[in-house]
């Protein structure tokens, strides 16, 4: 079994739902991410999504994209936080996975990636410009080296998409609450109870919800229908307003 | 399945929440685009609103200069001024026939902005248009237009400020909007289907342009010039002369201000293979995969990357793509003025400027056929505050 599926699963065993923060690599500064990283990983994370900074996110709102731009702009690339990720390893109970776009990735070489997550303990990729038909040769690339492609999918997403998805997804699949990009909302659509209900039998994986989520109370609506909650823009407020990775933490667990 | 490719380059390098949309525009390509309805109507706007078909003509003060026929198709001289009308429009017909009510475009000159303004006024649909705010400034004559012909202008503060951030911006609105939006793309780049589409309606050119050089010279040009920067008037030019091996095709790139280590817009001279605003293409990027800021005179041409077909163009040797600097396309916007009376848009003026700096080496008599792509109104005060700062 994948070791994110592993992970996510052993927060469901114990009667709650997986938690997955997603934080900027190199974010808020190059010292202390690693040090709100290790936080968030004591404070009972389960999985850990650490950003790729792109200078062209068009998947994220203004929150994420700031904390990317500001991260280039320190210098943090794909190979700093490969690198710094394997003098770590072993040093974290989370999964790791990396959420980036995809052309630093392709520049950086997809068989180097492969090798070089397996050597940092990542476990899988979350590439938001990559759907179904131009992941497949990546994922080929990656089969083999331990590094699983997880897949979106969203509201709009049609049965027969639903059904390639379920045959192609790893580790799990990341489910996009809203039609839009990344940043905290105030409420939820109700449609995704009612996509959910579709989606749920379709996938025999784990399901984490993310986009737009803040706040606990937003997730409990969903009940069984999700495994895992991602949480970023949140994250990153967090940070940005004199926040720790710990009391971040305390928030979700 | 992998789709729209050309060559290795192409795709559909978007969030899986705009491939429903994506493969949707797709289908309405490959079914209403061809139907008989839709092309009537389609020809007979650009014929009664357009004015199509657009003149050919022989430059005859510099082709006796030059020592060859200098041919312009003037696509300047279509409605709106340029040639980005004809993409405009086709899209917004089917925008309307898919049944959705807004268009949703980006624009860098604010030429495309402009267009798809017309365009929506003139179908009855509402119009959006995202634009970096360093545009904003710089093209505010085209705002003032947009806004008068009913399109809500955005300005875009994040990254850079110009195209590039605009079309990150309308991407991400047309994710949230798609339901009732068609995504006007402005050029021959982006996820598939954009770059077969906008070459299905900038073909015209070459269609037209093609049966005119062949009526009044009586035989094919030597050469077709058309300026690169997304690609959309060069893959129109370029599209119908493709199968005639005879025919040699010239790409113009911008190449900023032609100083090492300066900002140019020239990625497939100069570029590297990678993914920008969903396809695969050339890109001015970093090692890393970043993407850096371009640079041009023309504002137009200002952009990292470039159309998937012409990066397969180049590669299998079918088209050449060469660079003409700021200077130059300067030069040449102002001999085309004082020579010939025809004041070409700077984009234009990158390709004009290719003939006149190789007029050595173009064999005497030949016939050089160059895109015209848009007149060069928008550019007077790009063009003074240039020469202000020059001293010239």
């Amino acid at each position: 079994m994948s070791i994110l599926t592993e992970r996510i699963r052993a927060a469901n065993a114990s009667g709650r739902k997986a938690v997955i923060p997603y934080l900027p690599g190199g974010f808020p500064d190059r010292d202390r991410f690693w040090k709100e990283l290790a936080a968030l990983d004591a404070g009972g994370a389960d999985v850990i999504e650490i950003g790729v900074p792109f200078s062209d996110p068009v998947a994220d709102g203004p929150t994420v994209e700031q904390a990317s731009l500001d991260c280039l702009e320190q210098g943090v690339t794909l190979a700093w936080i490969l690198n710094e990720l394997s003098c770590r390893k072993g040093t974290f109970k989370a999964g790791l996975v990396l959420m980036g776009y995809y052309n630093p990735f392709l520049q950086y070489g997809l068989e180097r990636l492969a090798m070089d997550c397996a050597a940092a303990g990542v476990s899988g990729l979350i590439i938001p410009d990559l759907p179904l038909e131009e992941a497949e040769p990546v994922a080929e690339i990656l089969s083999g080296s331990g590094v699983d492609i997880i897949c979106l999918i969203g509201l709009n997403t049609p049965e027969d998409r639903l059904k390639a998805y379920a045959k192609a997804a790893r580790g799990f699949v990341y489910f996009v609450s809203v039609l839009g990009t990344t940043g905290m909302r105030e409420s939820l659509p109700e449609e995704v109870l009612q996509k959910l209900d579709e989606v749920r039998p379709m996938f025999n994986m784990p399901i984490a919800l993310g986009f737009g989520i803040s706040r606990p109370e937003q997730v409990a609506p969903f009940g069984d229908r999700i495994d895992a909650v991602v949480i970023g823009s949140a994250l990153v407020k967090h940070l940005r307003d004199g926040g720790t990775g710990e009391s971040f933490m305390q928030g979700w667990r | 399945m992998q789709k729209g490719y050309f060559g290795s380059f192409g795709g559909m390098f978007v969030p899986e929440l705009l491939m429903p949309p994506l493969l949707e525009i797709e289908e309405a390509m490959n079914t209403i685009v061809p139907s008989e309805a839709f092309q009537k109507e389609f020809n007979a706007m650009l014929e009664d609103y357009v004015g199509r078909p657009s003149a050919l003509y022989r430059c005859p003060n510099l082709s006796k200069k030059l020592g060859f026929n200098l041919w312009l198709k003037r696509e300047d001289l279509n409605h709106t001024g340029a040639h980005k009308i004809n993409n405009a429009l086709g899209q917004g017909l089917l925008c309307r026939h898919m049944g959705k009510k807004v268009l949703l475009a980006e624009t860098g000159a604010g030429m495309h902005g402009v267009a798809t303004a017309t365009a929506a006024a003139m179908l009855g649909l509402d119009c959006v248009v995202y634009m970096g705010a360093t545009d904003v400034v710089r093209q505010s004559h085209n705002v003032r237009r947009m806004g008068l012909l009913g399109a809500t202008v955005v300005p875009i503060e994040s990254g850079t400020q110009t195209l590039k951030d605009a079309i990150n911006a309308a991407l991400r609105r047309w994710i949230a909007d798609q339901r009732t939006t068609h995504y006007c793309f402005g050029t021959a780049a982006g996820p598939h289907p954009f770059p077969t589409l906008v070459r299905m309606f900038q073909s015209v050119i070459s269609r037209e342009a093609r049966a005119q050089m062949l009526k009044k010279a009586g035989k094919l040009p030597d050469y077709v010039v058309a300026c690169v920067g997304g690609g959309s008037n060069a893959i129109g030019a370029f599209n119908e002369f493709i199968p005639d091996e005879g025919v040699q095709l010239i790409g113009v790139e911008a190449a900023g201000t032609g100083e090492p280590g300066c900002h140019h817009s020239a990625p497939l001279n100069l570029g590297t293979p990678g993914v920008l605003h969903g396809a695969m293409s050339m890109l001015l990027q970093t090692e890393d995969g970043q993407i850096e800021p371009s640079h041009s005179i023309a504002p137009g041409l200002d952009y990292p990357g470039v159309g998937p077909e012409h990066a397969h163009l180049q590669d299998c040797g079918r088209a050449r793509y060469v660079t003409v600097n700021d200077g130059q396309a300067l030069s040449a916007f102002h001999t085309l003025s004082r020579s010939e009376g025809i004041i070409p848009a700077l984009e234009s003026s990158h390709a004009v400027a290719w003939a006149i700096e190789n007029a050595a080496e173009i064999p005497k008599g030949s016939d050089v056929l160059v895109c015209l792509s848009g007149r060069g109104d928008k550019d007077i005060g790009i063009i003074e505050e240039y020469e202000a700062k020059k001293g010239c």
